[in-house]
């Protein structure tokens, strides 16, 4: 009958071998150590953490809003044009800045500083009395959060890379604006995990205008009960152990940073832990100027205050001049030196960061998990296998033989796809085998109804195949389809379910209409006309 | 001879309707009972917030000095729970969850930090491993409820499109009113049992939905051959007919799933527990809605048309004598 039953045996071997290949690669070093090569395991399995941060992005605006301002005062001071202030009113709407009090006089000479190329991000709307109001572009402003974003998750990888975590996940979290999804393969010790988040923090250094001060109502009284509009309060302690106090910072940095080109941990000359750092040039300069001016020999000594995830760690007063090159002292520990000098070299993060969501999961929980669900998935498929050796007998081995090419293909799709098995993914196994000899029940049961009506062997086969074929078409689709939105929907374990059950439904497809309807028919060729098949 | 459960039957399913009525609104009822007023929805982490800490004891942990080891630290609102699990594994596990409010933005960790240092502190009885931690701030779980809210959503839609598209509108209605059907059970049954439900028990829920689906496809399909065939039967006795027909395949399949979720459920650890639940009510009554739920509807629908003076139009589109 033309069946070309060879050629179709052949294809299946050849199947079945090329997804072997998928699941153990090229075999070395033992089997079960080629297959945790190929199939990667999910954090529930392996053990590890997950964690969703949310990047602040507005606060990139409002920093650049705040170097604006410095910058727009020095041009305007050059020139010529006095008496003007500039600033930020409204601290709800950090990309709007304010300029105002401009002389009569020099109105075209402030329109032309305006102008210029410095401020070509900003929409400038004037008055007739002069006052100017910038508000930075829309484009500006997404261009900047999104590079702040990007910047972030950069820094925040390579802090972890010198941490030594293998393997780590880091990328854009797609459920919300602004948010980095981290996972961390084999880091589960919640204190581990709380060192590498204080890691990633924003660090910048400030010009101490006022404080300490105990709370709130005493700082805004001593300041004639406002805050000044460039300048900000800011808790916590001048030194290791102080207590909580606040302190009036000037709100521009004088140092941000990504100022920094190094920073080593080391010891003074009393042996107390320090940081020497390194700035760039142009921080270097910046620095200097402001150092200079006030060292505490000169006529305005002032203090600094290294801010980190905007409260207080530090507040050193300023021995001398320094340019781009110096040492910071303090009450610390090697330890937090130590720690201190690696976020300064990775380079600070542009903007804080709060966490959302964290989810721990110990080796020993992994490896139970794992173990559990082998065993509940070779307890299923033994039951499963001995009830259709029983029920359909001969047809039975049949099936049974389809359901282990249906792992095997499965296990191989994938290895072959760099997929990641979860432990909901084993549930997924476990359910494909359930729901794949529904298939061979359905075939099965067709071809038992055409023996009863009187036809023969051969004819119940096909016909059995040819109506089953339409409702296996329907019920794996409509299947797939909840798999697909499941896996679009999903988070990590979830999609590894969704991925397990797809793979296992496309499969089935395979070996229930191909490699049953093979068997089938190299059994039938073999019987004499007539003989009854044993189903 | 062959082993057959189900050679010829002839059972009357649609004369059995009212008793499948009265069945699926016992526990329907039952369910919306608990759901209003009893255990609510026990809500999972993911969707609720907050933190929730599972420890391993080495030896029996005692739930009263647990409580007395929060207190005395300050930490009065923790919900301890033993980790149940069929399969007695997890004997000595305890979940201590604390609510949404400690697991605000500014100090996400500070739950879990409260919990390990009472139990450092005040639990003297035995040794302790933290083995999971779950944090879920306020942004995160509303997010969470989200997508599982736009997923199984989707998932309705897609199946209801997909039916209307292979058969006709009052079979994709049919269809989802069973599977409306299955799903207030099943969250009547985490109710009753209170048990919480997560993001993978969602998972599980949408699994039954696409199961329960397939199972009624089945048997509309069995109808619409047996339409096609015959133009005197009433729809009564082809629906009837064809239950009968794909008897033998409906209990036969379903059970071989259903064994091997229960191996699940037995076996597969206290992490899936919630899941394997969720997937062995579903199974269970997934397979029974199709017969007493999506079958009945179809004919009460076409009886509806009759009584209402309108010309029978079959549901495969061939006209009938009525």
């Amino acid at each position: 009958m033309g069946k070309n039953l060879a050629g179709k045996s052949a294809f299946i071997v050849a199947v079945l071998v090329i997804f072997c290949f998928g699941i153990v690669g090229i075999p070395h070093g033992g089997l079960t150590q080629s297959i945790k090569d190929r199939i990667h395991l999910g954090l529930d399995l392996k053990g590890g953490t997950h964690l969703v941060l949310e990047v602040h992005v507005a606060e990139a605006v409002g920093s650049a809003t705040d170097r604006d301002v410095a910058r727009l005062e020095e041009d305007l001071q050059k020139a010529g044009v006095t008496g003007a202030t500039v600033g930020k009113t409204d601290p709800t709407r950090p990309q709007t800045i304010v300029v105002s009090g401009i002389p009569a006089a020099k109105l075209s000479d402030a329109r032309s500083v305006l102008q210029g190329n410095d401020y070509s991000t900003y929409d400038v709307a004037t008055t007739a009395d002069g006052n100017s109001t910038l508000t930075m572009k829309l484009a500006a402003i997404r261009d900047l959060e999104t590079r702040t974003l990007d910047t972030s998750i950069e820094t925040i990888r390579e802090r972890i890379d010198k941490l030594g975590v293998a393997e780590p996940v880091i990328q854009k979290y797609g459920l919300g604006e602004n948010q980095i999804l981290v996972e961390l393969p084999g880091v589960s010790d919640p204190d581990r995990v709380e060192e590498i988040i204080q890691s990633t923090a924003k660090l910048s250094i400030h010009a101490v205008t006022g404080g300490p001060y105990d709370t709130d109502q005493a700082a805004l009284q001593a300041n004639g009960g406002v805050i000044p509009a460039d300048s900000m309060l800011v808790h916590g302690s001048g030194s290791a152990g102080a207590p909580d106090q606040i302190w009036l910072l000037k709100r521009v940095s004088e140092v941000e940073g990504t100022d920094f080109r190094d920073a080593q941990p080391g010891q003074d000359q009393n042996g107390r832990p320090n940081i020497r750092f390194n700035l760039t040039t142009e921080a270097g300069d910046r620095f200097y100027k402001y150092t200079e001016a006030h060292t505490a020999s000169s006529a305005t000594p002032g203090s600094m205050a290294i801010v980190l995830d905007n409260k207080v760690r530090e507040v050193a007063g300023i021995q001398s001049a320094i340019r781009d090159s110096g040492e910071i002292t303090g009450a610390f520990t090697q330890q937090q030196a130590n720690d201190l000098s690696l976020m300064l070299r990775t380079g600070a993060l542009p903007a804080s960061i709060s966490y959302l969501e964290t989810r721990t999961v110990g080796p020993s929980l992994g490896a139970a998990s794992i173990h559990q669900g082998i065993i509940a998935a070779i307890a299923g498929m033994l039951a499963v296998m001995v009830f259709m050796l029983i029920y359909y007998r001969g047809a039975g081995i049949n099936a049974d033989l389809a359901l282990i090419l249906n792992l095997v293909i499965l296990l191989g799709f994938m290895g072959f796809t760099g997929s990641t098995l979860t432990l909901p993914g084993i549930a997924g196994v476990i359910l494909t085998i359930g729901m794949g000899v529904d298939s061979n029940v359905l075939i099965f049961e067709r071809i038992r109804e055409e023996l009863r009506a009187g036809k023969t062997a051969a004819t119940a086969v096909q016909q059995g195949f040819a109506h089953a074929w339409v409702t296996i078409v329907d019920t794996h689709v409509t299947t797939i389809v909840s798999a697909m939105i499941l896996f679009l929907f999903g988070s990590g374990p979830v999609r590894g379910f969704a991925v397990t059950l797809a793979f296992g439904l496309f499969a089935n497809i395979f070996t229930a209409v191909l490699v049953s309807r093979v068997i089938f028919d190299t059994i039938l060729q073999k019987k004499e006309r007539g003989a009854a098949l044993s189903i | 001879m062959s082993l057959e459960l189900f050679r010829t039957t002839n059972i009357d399913w649609l004369g059995k309707k009212w008793y499948f009525l009265g069945f699926s609104l016992i526990f329907s009822v039952l369910g919306v009972l608990s759901i209003l007023f009893w255990h609510h929805i026990p809500l999972g982490v993911d969707f609720k917030g907050g933190t929730q800490v599972r420890v391993a004891f080495d030896q029996t942990p005692n739930e009263d000095h647990i409580r007395q080891a929060m207190d005395r630290a300050g930490v009065h609102d923790a919900r301890i729970q033993r980790v149940s699990d069929p399969s007695g594994h997890a004997a000595n596990k305890v979940i201590i969850a604390l609510p949404e409010s400690t697991a605000t933005d500014q100090s996400h960790d500070a739950g879990r930090q409260s919990v390990e240092s009472a139990l450092n502190a005040n639990y003297h009885d035995s040794h302790f491993t933290i083995e999971q931690v779950e944090i879920v701030g306020p942004v995160a779980g509303m997010q969470l409820r989200k997508q599982a809210g736009l997923a199984t959503l989707y998932s309705l839609l897609g199946m209801l499109i997909y039916l209307w598209f292979r058969f006709e509108l009052i079979y994709g209605v049919a269809a989802v009113v069973a599977v409306f059907h299955d799903t207030l059970i099943t969250v009547g049954a985490f109710s009753l049992t209170n048990q919480e439900i997560t993001l993978t028990v969602i998972a599980a829920i949408l699994t039954l939905i696409g199961y329960s689906m397939n199972d009624t496809i089945v048997v509309f399909d069995r109808i619409r051959e047996n339409l096609a065939l015959s133009r005197r039967e009433s729809l009564h006795d082809v629906v009837n007919r064809s239950i009968n027909q794909t008897l033998s395949r409906t209990v036969i399949s379903s059970g071989l799933t259903f064994l091997t979720v229960l191996s699940l459920y037995l076996f597969g650890g206290e992490v899936l527990h919630g899941f394997s639940f969720a997937l062995v009510v579903g199974i269970l009554i997934g397979t029974y809605s199709s017969i007493a739920v999506a079958a009945p509807m179809l004919v009460a629908y076409q009886d509806w048309r009759v009584k209402r003076g309108k010309s029978v139009s079959l549901p495969a589109g061939k006209r009938a004598k009525v």
